[in-house]
């Protein structure tokens, strides 16, 4: 990919409000851990929100590292990988009790299978079908407005 | 002069009416859009068009080759890329697809049934060579596609001899039809708008070269790498020979690649010279934040522009930019490049060692033949000056001819209102529309190399085309021909390109 910056924070809210809404939805219930549904719903809602939210500061701290890149391209593999120290980031933030609306961890293998299976999904989305509804985004460094 | 003709009248005329044309006896065609050259260009516009629900018959292409994909895969081949053998372009870039999905990569990981391209492309580029597609396989897609959109009924044989505005609004494209095909010399098409992709207008030779050929009348042992030289490889399989390359990107890699197959294939002995104009010696730019990586005399880039120029920073940026700071902008990410291909390294490596490649920095002064028949190069560089013998040269700088070379482009240059960008090409904006050759409601676009120096850089590539298509194609929307293709018409057109269906 080749995003400029607000391209890159648009593109993570999008994706994240769509495809990360569809999947926390679906897999939530099948997640290890005890409690009323609706609770591990909104603690599940919350995680995905603080990795948008978080995201924004990562996503400069991305910009900036990009700029040594002649190319000024973020390959599909950085794309990725830089979910694992994203999601070490966030587990440490809700272990600290530092995630409002988030009183107690979440399971550590239901927070894992979460992070994991949002993050794949709106990776698979952002490097092909995004380009299918949106056909100038590509052009735009990822801009949707 | 014949009936159906030019007319003085009309070739000293910038601006013609009805009247006029009638009055010369041309016979004249309706057409909404004509687009003129028929090579990538032309396709990759008129796919757009369709998609955007222009029907086929408010697009006429004017064109004297049968197939969009002809002069590029004669080039490709000439240029030694065989069908099997891997462009220069990235997956995602794809002349048959406006949406780039699937890429490349996924489509021949599904024919083959094999997860290989695709783990290739997720380590790409730290891990692996840039993944890019077979030439063949890019051509078998425009095949199918051009048979999609009906491209065959929008095609209208002959050579384009001019564009001239029209005193109502919009324009006449003059065609000069094959020999016997028509009643008259010339037929006319009068349409609202049109849209120039020619291509390139022409080769250049460096000033050596050409003046060794037309001196010795030599066309043999100087050749252009894209001009047919297969004499060269076959002579080298006869007997040992040098052969000198002249310059830096990726044709040179090409040829070399071919070079060097060849020898190991064919256990031959030839030696190869390899002159650098520039010759690089490692990473290079400005400062840090533009450092491009180089050695052993090459630059080295995936591609023929940094990635983002095709929508990222540099795209954005240059759209900012105009006159001087925008030819500085160019000459800062341009300058002749290769891919560090990983085969490519190791074939140099082992001539290097073996003492068969010999690579230097130099420009030469003058070639002459001497009584045996070897070419002699006197080559100035930074080890002073040398004399360098070889059996061929291989310019393989690809210098580029003035645009004005081209016809229809003089005559848009004299006649049409258009003028010439930075770095000396057709101005256009950012959409497109050629600057100063807007005619009443109609407009005129221009589309691929001749457009180099503009906003957008990456004019003379796959992608680039398909930039300049929709942005073309928005303006025409905003103009009220054709649609604007929203994110449903955009999904629904897709599930129609990926069942085959027509548009």
């Amino acid at each position: 990919m080749v995003p400029v910056l607000l391209g890159r924070i648009q593109t993570r809210i999008f994706l994240l409000a769509v495809v990360g809404s569809v999947i926390t939805a679906l897999i939530t219930p099948v997640l290890p851990g005890g409690g009323p549904l609706a609770d591990r719903y909104r603690t599940a809602f919350v995680v995905l929100g603080a990795v948008a939210v978080l995201g924004v500061a990562w996503e400069l701290l991305y910009h900036l590292l990009m700029q040594f890149r002649w190319e000024k391209d973020w390959p599909s593999l950085f794309g990725l990988l830089t979910g694992v120290p994203e999601a070490v980031v966030l587990w440490l933030l809700l272990r600290a009790g530092a995630v409002p609306g988030v009183e107690t961890a979440p399971p550590v293998a239901a927070f894992v299978l979460q992070f994991a299976a949002v993050w794949t999904a709106v990776w698979l989305a952002a490097n092909g079908p995004m380009r299918v509804p949106f056909l100038r985004w590509r052009f735009r460094g990822g801009r949707l407005t | 002069m014949d009936a159906g003709d030019l007319t003085p009248e009309l070739l000293g005329a910038a601006v013609w009416d009805d009247a006029m044309v009638a009055a010369a006896g041309i016979p004249v065609h309706d057409v909404p859009f004509v687009t003129v050259g028929g090579g990538m260009g032309s396709f990759v516009t008129a796919d757009y068009l369709r998609i955007a629900g222009v029907p086929a018959s408010d697009i006429r292409v004017l064109s004297n080759i049968d197939h969009p994909w002809q002069t590029y895969q004669y080039l490709t081949r000439v240029s030694q890329i065989p069908e099997p053998e891997r462009i220069r372009s990235d997956s995602s870039s794809r002349p048959d697809n406006i949406w780039g999905f699937p890429s490349y990569a996924l489509s021949e990981a599904w024919r083959d049934r094999t997860l290989r391209p695709l783990v290739h492309i997720l380590g790409e580029p730290i891990f692996a060579d840039y993944w890019t597609p077979q030439a063949g396989t890019v051509f078998a897609s425009l095949r199918r596609e051009s048979a999609r959109i009906g491209y065959d009924a929008m095609l209208v044989k002959g050579v384009v001899r001019m564009v001239r505005r029209r005193a109502a609004g919009g324009y006449f494209t003059v065609l000069t039809p094959p020999a016997g095909s028509s009643a008259t010399k010339r037929v006319v098409y009068r349409s609202r708008f049109v849209h120039l992709a020619v291509g390139y207008p022409g080769l250049r030779f460096l000033p050596d070269l050409q003046e060794f050929r037309t001196r010795h009348s030599d066309y043999e042992h100087v050749v252009n790498a894209y001009e047919p030289h297969e004499h060269v490889y076959e002579f080298l399989k006869t007997k040992p020979g040098t052969v000198l390359i002249r310059g830096g990107g990726i044709v040179s890699s090409r040829v070399l690649q071919r070079l060097i197959d060849d020898r190991e294939r064919l256990g031959l002995q030839t030696q190869i010279v390899h002159v650098f104009r520039t010759f690089v010696t490692g990473a290079h730019g400005p400062h840090w934040w533009a450092r491009r990586k180089g050695g052993d005399g090459f630059a080295y880039q995936g591609f023929n522009y940094p990635k983002s120029v095709w929508g990222g920073q540099l795209k954005a940026r240059m759209r900012r930019l105009e006159g001087q700071e925008r030819a500085k902008q160019y000459a800062e990410m341009g300058g002749t490049n290769t891919p560090k291909r990983r085969r490519w390294q190791k074939q140099l490596r082992q001539g290097r060692q073996g003492g068969w490649y010999r690579a230097m920095q130099g420009v030469a002064q003058k070639v002459w033949p001497d009584t045996d028949g070897t070419l002699v190069s006197l080559i100035n560089g930074d080890n002073g000056t040398v004399e360098v013998r070889a059996d061929y040269i291989i310019d393989c700088t690809g210098l580029e001819a003035d645009i004005a070379e081209h016809r229809v482009l003089a005559d848009l240059l004299e006649h049409g209102g258009a003028g010439r960008n930075p770095l000396g090409r057709l101005e256009v904006e950012r959409h497109f529309e050629v600057k100063g050759t807007a005619s009443g409601d109609g407009a005129l676009y221009a589309s691929g190399a001749t457009t180099l120096g503009g906003y957008f850089p990456g004019v003379d590539t796959f992608l680039g085309l398909q930039i300049a298509a929709q942005e073309i194609t928005d303006d025409l929307a905003r103009r009220g021909f054709g649609r604007r293709i929203g994110p449903i018409r955009s999904t629904t057109q897709w599930v129609r390109w990926a069942l085959g269906r027509p548009v």
